[in-house]
């Protein structure tokens, strides 16, 4: 038998007040901060699966996105590196469709139950861009969500069923080299897409295993916006208190991993041995029914609720549009460096990539980066690998360099981190005015100062959830 | 062992105009640098039989020295040591000199910085400066992370400690004027330090040394034959150097509020030249200002003052023209300039003029011993070298 064994969240720290866009506009959404991605945030959702789960026996990783970076290449497996998961671990892509994160949960559920994996984590992230001023602009946020499938033995909430519908409609698409989110008319893509294709697949599942919308303990459905949403609700005929809130004021539309999102947010207020009916939506549905069990009750993770209240509105529009490259950046008197060695981000993989120091099996140092000899005891080729990203730590001092140029001027730490070792990295998500020797911080992958190639390396930040 | 003290002695030297020279191209400078040596030492290009090119970034290979004054086919070694790469080549110079290989050795310090870039400065994924964390290696985050430190644990707020730092860069700026081929020849003030705009916090502007082009070089020669060239030259009396092993990166147990290599190479050199208590034996001394906190950091590191004390012996004047140990009278790296593989060579250049009297309005009564200090790399694995100088008896 089949269900969720574990979930994570990640929304990041930054929310742009609707008003900063058009006055009249209410409520905020979640922005990624300049130096994040979809393979950011879907890490950082995956990390938040493993308060409760060991990473290592984890046998299978599906990104979903909408929002990768590559064209061609992989971004499963730079997710599955910078989480340190085995090295003979399944990992996947579903990209370019919409309903990419639940696509990843068929495929995660389809191999626990054939048996050829028992755990399989599903992290989804978005990043999706409208042009300045469009509605979509408004609608959307970022975020990501993470789901570990395996056992129901374990499961918080076991899957009952799945059911799932393929429809071809151009109504929301992005071609490459385009920024921005194409639309057609919106009249026309609700009522031929949206609208239409959830309330079939919703009663399909609902036939296909013999319920009523009653027997839901909670109804969590992708909306577009608030507005569609809204009709959805009135055409369903669900209850108010069966519908799990859409979080259009706090968070927004997060495409690809906002199913999983709404999913975990109703996982948080659900008792024992409620059932959950899911649904997303592009070019197609897919539906979900779960059933919690009593291990529901047992919450280590972050989870929605914590993130939602770790945050900075900024109300500064111009300053979102030169995170996201719309708005052209002031290079000042920086320079371009000239791209990495490829070749050395390979040999350094482990180091930067999963973060392992070395600590010396006769002296105890940890080291950050890894040596060949020990830097105390000089014992030579003698070190275990230690893992550093999950450690915390504190400032043990800083500089703001503004003479470094880009979007903002980095804030460069040494860190010195809890049970040993040193780290020279960056500070992200903190302001000058808060950054001070002794702050605790932890660690966030993060996109490279550099973007001449997406490269990956791991800040810290204050921490945001004491969890 | 025996130390290279009282072996080597320096009997010409020579060294252009710093600054950001773009109508001068590197053999301008070479050329004028090597001969202003060769006319004081009265000496041909044909008399040199070895020669040592110290420079960081913009010369490659002994060819670079040759081409420019058609040195023929001798041996000339070019030396990167970051900005100890003009002491360090002296050094080795003086090290064939004293083996008694060589009677006259030239040796040149040089960087045409200003022609590239910012980029010329930067470190990234450069063996062993390997930083894929904090891929932007600027100096100035570097010092500046110190300067956080230094505050932090000497208990200084913010203001208590830029006024330690805005009153070196004034003291250097004050000595730059009376410095015929400084870069920068102005007076600031207190006030105008403290309020340059910040360029990696807590250092601001004018904690800054300027980014130069110059050249300087030096011809030397066995202290026993040295009085056929000329009555006043000027001895080898110490060169330490050392370079450190990334510890301050690597162990959580290291300060940030000192540099280990600096006491290390500083300690070399005292013991060769037998200085016991630096503050009152040296008169003056030209150290590495790279940053106005480096200054005050070296005070202490080679034994000017104790301990967390620099803000005091600063705000004293201890460290001024007319003070007890005078610091980087001509200006320093802080308005001298720092074009990187000249600055070593630049510093004995005052050195060696202070000693003979030829120092102008910045010259010192009695400068009988004198210290030189170039503090070049990354935290915990810096190179430094510190020489000492002496009048011959």
């Amino acid at each position: 038998m089949l269900g969720i064994i574990s979930y994570g969240v990640y929304i990041p720290l930054w929310r742009l007040k609707r008003s900063a866009i058009a006055s009249g506009l209410s409520g905020e959404k979640a922005i990624a901060s300049f130096d994040e991605d979809s393979i950011t945030m879907a890490t950082a959702a995956a990390v938040d699966c493993f308060q409760n789960i060991e990473r290592k026996s984890i046998d299978g990783l599906i990104f979903a996105s909408t929002t990768s970076p590559y064209l061609e290449k992989q971004a499963a497996s730079i997710v599955a590196k910078a989480l340190d998961l085995r090295r003979d671990v399944f990992t996947a892509d579903t990209l370019a469709c919409l309903r990419g994160g639940t696509i990843g949960m068929r495929i995660a559920s389809d191999m626990v139950k054939a048996g050829s994996a028992k755990r399989v984590l599903v992290t989804a992230a978005d990043c999706r861009l409208g042009a300045p001023d469009s509605n979509f602009e408004q609608d959307s946020g970022d975020g990501g969500g993470a789901l570990v499938f395996g056992d129901s033995s374990e499961a918080i909430a076991t899957v009952v069923g799945s059911y799932s519908i393929s429809n071809e409609l151009m109504d929301v698409w992005r071609l490459p080299g385009e920024a921005f989110v194409n639309t057609e008319e919106d009249r026309f893509i609700e009522e031929q897409g949206y609208l239409k294709i959830v309330e079939e697949a919703m009663s399909g599942i609902m036939h296909k295993y013999s319920l009523t919308s009653k027997e839901f303990a909670k109804v969590v459905f992708y909306a577009p916006n608030i507005r569609c949403y809204r009709t959805l609700v009135s055409r369903l005929g669900f209850n108010s208190n069966q519908l799990q809130d859409p979080l259009f004021d706090s968070i927004g539309n997060t495409g690809t991993a906002y199913p999983l999102m709404m999913l975990i947010a109703a996982l948080e207020e659900a008792k024992p041995g409620d059932k959950i009916l899911l649904a997303s939506y592009g070019d197609g549905s897919d539906v979900f029914i779960l059933e919690t069990t009593e291990h529901i009750k047992n919450n280590s993770h972050r989870g929605i609720k914590l993130y939602l209240e770790s945050k900075k509105v900024i109300e500064d529009y111009p300053k979102y549009l030169k995170w996201r490259k719309i708005l052209p950046v002031d290079k000042g008197r920086s320079v371009l460096i000239p791209k990495p060695s490829l070749k050395e981000m390979m040999r350094r993989q482990e180091e930067v990539l999963c973060m392992y120091g070395t600590k010396c099996k006769a002296c105890g140092t940890i080291q950050y980066p890894p040596q060949k000899v020990c830097t105390k005891c000089h014992t030579m080729d003698q070190f275990d690998k230690v893992r550093l990203s999950d450690k915390k730590g504190e400032i043990y001092s800083f500089t703001v360099d503004y003479g470094a140029g880009g979007i903002e001027p980095p804030i460069v730490t040494f860190t010195d981190l809890e049970g040993g070792g040193r780290v020279f990295c960056l500070l992200t998500d903190a302001s000058s005015d808060e950054v001070r020797i002794g702050l605790p911080v932890e660690f966030n992958l993060r996109k490279s100062y550099q973007e001449i190639i997406p490269e990956y390396i791991w800040k810290v930040r204050p921490i945001r959830i004491n969890k | 062992m025996e130390g290279i003290k009282d072996r080597v002695a320096i009997i010409g030297m020579g060294c252009t105009q710093f600054g950001e020279l773009w109508d001068r191209s590197e053999e301008d400078l070479l050329v004028e640098a090597v001969h202003e040596a060769f006319e004081d030492a009265g000496v041909e290009p044909k008399d040199i039989q070895a020669a040592w090119l110290g420079n960081a970034r913009t010369a490659m290979r002994g060819a670079a020295l040759a081409i420019p004054l058609k040195l023929e086919y001798i041996p000339i070694s070019r030396v990167e040591n970051q900005c100890c790469s003009g002491t360090d080549a002296f050094r080795n110079a003086c090290y064939a000199v004293a083996a008694g290989v060589y009677d006259l050795a030239l040796v040149v310090g040089f960087e045409k910085l200003k022609d590239a870039g910012p980029e010329r400065l930067r470190a990234r994924y450069l063996y062993p400066d390997l930083f894929p964390q904090v891929p932007l290696g600027l100096p100035a985050q570097e010092f500046a992370l110190k300067a956080t430190r230094y505050f932090h644990d000497y208990g200084l707020s913010f203001e208590e400690g830029k006024q330690m730092l805005s009153r070196i860069a004034v003291k250097n700026h004050h000595n730059g004027t009376m410095s015929p081929k400084a870069h920068f020849r102005r007076e600031i003030t207190i006030e105008q330090a403290m309020k340059a705009p910040m360029i990696a916090y807590p250092l601001g502007l004018l904690d800054a040394c300027g980014v130069s082009d110059g050249a300087a070089a030096a011809i030397i020669t066995r202290s026993e034959i040295a009085k056929n060239f000329r009555g006043d030259y000027v001895l080898v009396k110490g060169i330490g150097i050392c370079s450190g092993a990334k510890q301050a990166q690597l162990r959580n147990d290291e300060d940030l509020t000192h540099f280990e290599e600096n006491v290390r190479a500083a300690r070399m050199a005292y013991e060769e030249a037998g200085i016991k208590d630096p503050l009152k034996e040296f008169d003056l001394a030209e150290l590495h200002d790279c940053f106005t906190i480096t200054e005050a950091i070296t005070y202490e590191d080679l034994g000017f003052c104790p301990r967390g004390k620099a803000k005091e012996y600063v705000e004293e004047g201890v460290f001024d023209l007319d003070g007890e140990l005078a610091v980087n009278t001509d200006g320093g790296l802080k308005c001298f300039g720092h074009p990187l593989g000249a600055s070593g060579i630049r510093m004995i250049y005052e050195i060696y003029k202070q000693m003979q009297y030829k120092a102008g309005p910045r010259q010192r009564k009695n400068p009988t011993i004198g210290l030189t200090h170039n503090l070049g790399g990354t935290t915990g694995a810096y190179t430094v070298s510190v020489a000492i100088f002496g009048q011959r008896d």
